[in-house]
């Protein structure tokens, strides 16, 4: 579940954070999303990850809005939001890219703990930290289900395979600099 | 024995096949449309039945059997979940599904739709799954363009909608009742059973959940029949009454220390073995095997001299794992230490557990601390038997817990302590594995728990 434990420092770049309302088409989007369901409370995952895909956080007033589109109390979105770790406060947003390193076994297997703290090394951030530049997120995953492919991360929600082979990683990290 | 023709993986390597046109150029919904003009949903459902078709999820529930659970009669709406989050550690069979060949998953869908009455199936993916869950979206709209999906399909007064529905990387979603309270927007903290969902599920509602895997097996078996289906794997054992056999064919995950770790579609029934030297070409660097995990990481662990069990629904359990589970294989070899093994599975389970149960919650916590403690050497002897007792304690089966995850998260602690007791003393005498370790499993700063 959550990730992070205790008191975080704001990381520098969550002055980047734009203050609310919601951009009119997330609003427009998470309301058209109603009519697929029987209650207005399944909306809730989708509607913040239409928030988080934009802000890269879901801040305070974004669930407040989220609530009020869908006839909830604030503290209904955020008992589920606080459910998934995989939802960012406003202070710890995600930087551009969220790099997340698979180690569950099948990757473990095959050096998984060591790409990790490559990595981390790499980009000088503990593991849930974000870069300076607020380009990359580094995270953890549990089994991204790319296991014949191991060691694999993720970028955002896309696949990468045998991340151990010369220069993959510093590869894939120059391009999320650059992203 | 001629080589099997893979029926689900029979479009892999036909990537035209992911487009609506590809599909039906091969073949694709004949099926469905010869199914809504000549059979009734509940002639579909006994087809299935039938055909001894059994979830390939995990738990092996008779699929047919579950949809006439239903209630008979009831005038308002019916839901199917098709639970694609697939988070079940080393597992990634409907990651091949979705990606390759979509459509086979849809015509699966709407079938099952039809046969249990559903207006609306929601497809729940895991939010890992990025590219198929893309692919999926793109094979839905195409068939709503071509009349496939929403009102009045192929002009019968069948009507359906799919939706995708993204989870949030949380391996509780893949629990059914997890699911359906994450569907609705909630905490995905699993349901007291029963009633089960096929009474009262999603939105309250009477719902089924199925494996993208399950689905696409029902195209099948309702072109060709339930016998074609019984002709495949293996018949139910003559002295288990309660044994409902383990027909058809599975889509085998390997991966681990093997050469060529891969995906492959096997009439039910391989063996470990089999599955290991002849399609994962072997152990990798020319070295002999320690163990493997039979069926994702829930289902324990069995030894290399256990690799003659066969790979169906029976097979795991007869070296004390807990089923055959994903069929997902892991296998590790004879340089990786135990410890190593058991600290990354009990690292997950930990993380993962949803914490709505406070024997699971602290259990899988306080197995991880332990196992932790051993790795680092400063484990006592009298650790393997509070491992044993806790791991003991918490679970459905020891009624302790509302869900499975606790037994998926004790079985392996009890499969390694009592299968490696040998090695787990001789780590805690010499504080490192017999001939060291070359897995590189070591705690990271990136635990992270």
């Amino acid at each position: 579940m959550s990730q992070h434990h205790g008191p975080k420092p704001v990381s520098p770049h969550a002055a980047k954070v734009p203050a609310g309302p919601l951009p009119a088409e997330i609003r427009e989007k998470i309301v058209e999303l109603l009519g697929r369901y029987p209650s207005k409370q399944a909306v809730t995952l989708p509607a913040l990850h239409l928030t988080q895909d934009r802000l890269r956080c879901v801040p305070p007033w974004a669930v407040e809005e989220i609530a009020d589109l869908l006839d909830l109390s604030p503290a209904e979105v955020h008992d589920t939001l606080s459910f998934y770790g995989f939802f960012r406060p406003a202070t710890d947003p995600l930087g551009k890219k969220r790099l997340w390193i698979c180690r569950s076994l099948a990757c473990a297997l095959r050096g998984a703990d060591q790409i990790l703290d490559e990595a981390a090394h790499k980009l000088g951030v503990e593991v849930g930290g974000t870069t300076a530049d607020g380009a990359i997120t580094l995270e953890l995953a549990e089994c991204i289900g790319a296991c014949e492919a191991a060691p694999a991360c993720m970028v955002d929600d896309e696949h990468f395979h045998h991340i151990d082979q010369d220069g993959v990683l510093d590869k894939l990290v120059g391009e999320l600099r650059q992203a | 024995m001629a080589a099997f023709e893979p029926v689900l993986l029979q479009r892999l390597n036909k990537p035209e096949c992911k487009t609506l046109e590809g599909y039906r150029a091969d073949g694709g919904y004949r099926t469905l449309t010869r199914a809504l003009k000549e059979m009734s949903p509940d002639q579909v459902t006994t087809v299935v039945k039938d055909a001894g078709l059994r979830g390939r999820g995990g738990a092996g529930f008779p699929t047919g059997l579950k949809w006439t659970f239903l209630p008979k009669g009831n005038s308002g709406p019916v839901y199917l979940c098709v639970n694609c989050d697939e988070s079940e550690p080393c597992t990634f069979n409907n990651r091949y599904l979705i990606e390759c060949d979509p459509h086979q998953v849809l015509e699966g869908i709407i079938l099952a739709s039809y046969a249990i009455r559903a207006r609306v199936a929601y497809f729940y993916v895991r939010y890992e799954y990025g590219t198929g869950t893309r692919t999926m979206q793109r094979a839905i709209d195409e068939l709503y363009a071509a009349g496939l999906l929403g009102k009045n399909i192929l002009g019968t007064d069948f009507s359906l909608d799919v939706f995708v529905h993204r989870g949030a990387a949380a391996y509780i979603c893949g629990e059914e009742t997890g699911l359906i309270e994450s569907l609705e927007g909630r905490r995905a903290w699993p349901r007291i059973k029963p009633p089960f969902p096929a009474i009262e599920g999603a939105f309250r509602k009477p719902t089924i959940v199925n494996n993208p895997e399950t689905l696409a097996n029902v195209v099948h078996i309702v072109e060709r029949g339930g016998e074609w289906f019984k002709s495949l794997g293996v018949p139910p054992d003559p002295k288990n009454p309660r044994d409902a056999g383990s027909y058809g064919s599975k889509l085998y995950c390997i991966s681990g220390h093997v050469n060529r770790p891969g995906i492959v579609e096997l009439p039910m029934g391989v063996t470990l073995r089999e599955l290991l030297e002849v399609h994962g070409g072997g152990v990798w660097k020319g070295r002999k095997a320690k163990g493997a995990i039979p069926g994702g990481n829930s289902m324990g662990i069995c030894t290399e001299p256990e690799f003659d069990i066969p790979l169906d629904f029976n097979g795991p359990g007869k070296v004390g794992c807990l089923g055959l589970g994903t069929a997902a294989v892991t296998v590790f070899d004879e340089t990786t230490s135990i410890v190593d093994v058991l600290h990354n599975i009990c690292r997950f389970f930990a993380h993962e557990s949803c914490g709505q149960c406070t024997p699971c919650r602290e259990g899988t916590a306080w197995m991880l601390k332990i196992v932790e403690r051993i790795k680092r050497g400063q484990g006592r002897l009298e650790d393997l038997s509070i491992l044993e007792e806790v791991a003991d304690k918490i679970g459905i089966m020891p009624g302790t817990t509302i869900c499975g995850l606790a037994d998926g998260a004790g079985w392996p602690v009890k499969t390694a302590i009592r299968k490696y007791r040998d090695e787990f003393k001789a780590y805690l005498r010499e504080g490192t594995p017999k001939g060291g370790t070359s897995s590189g499993m070591r705690l990271s700063m990136a635990a992270g728990h």
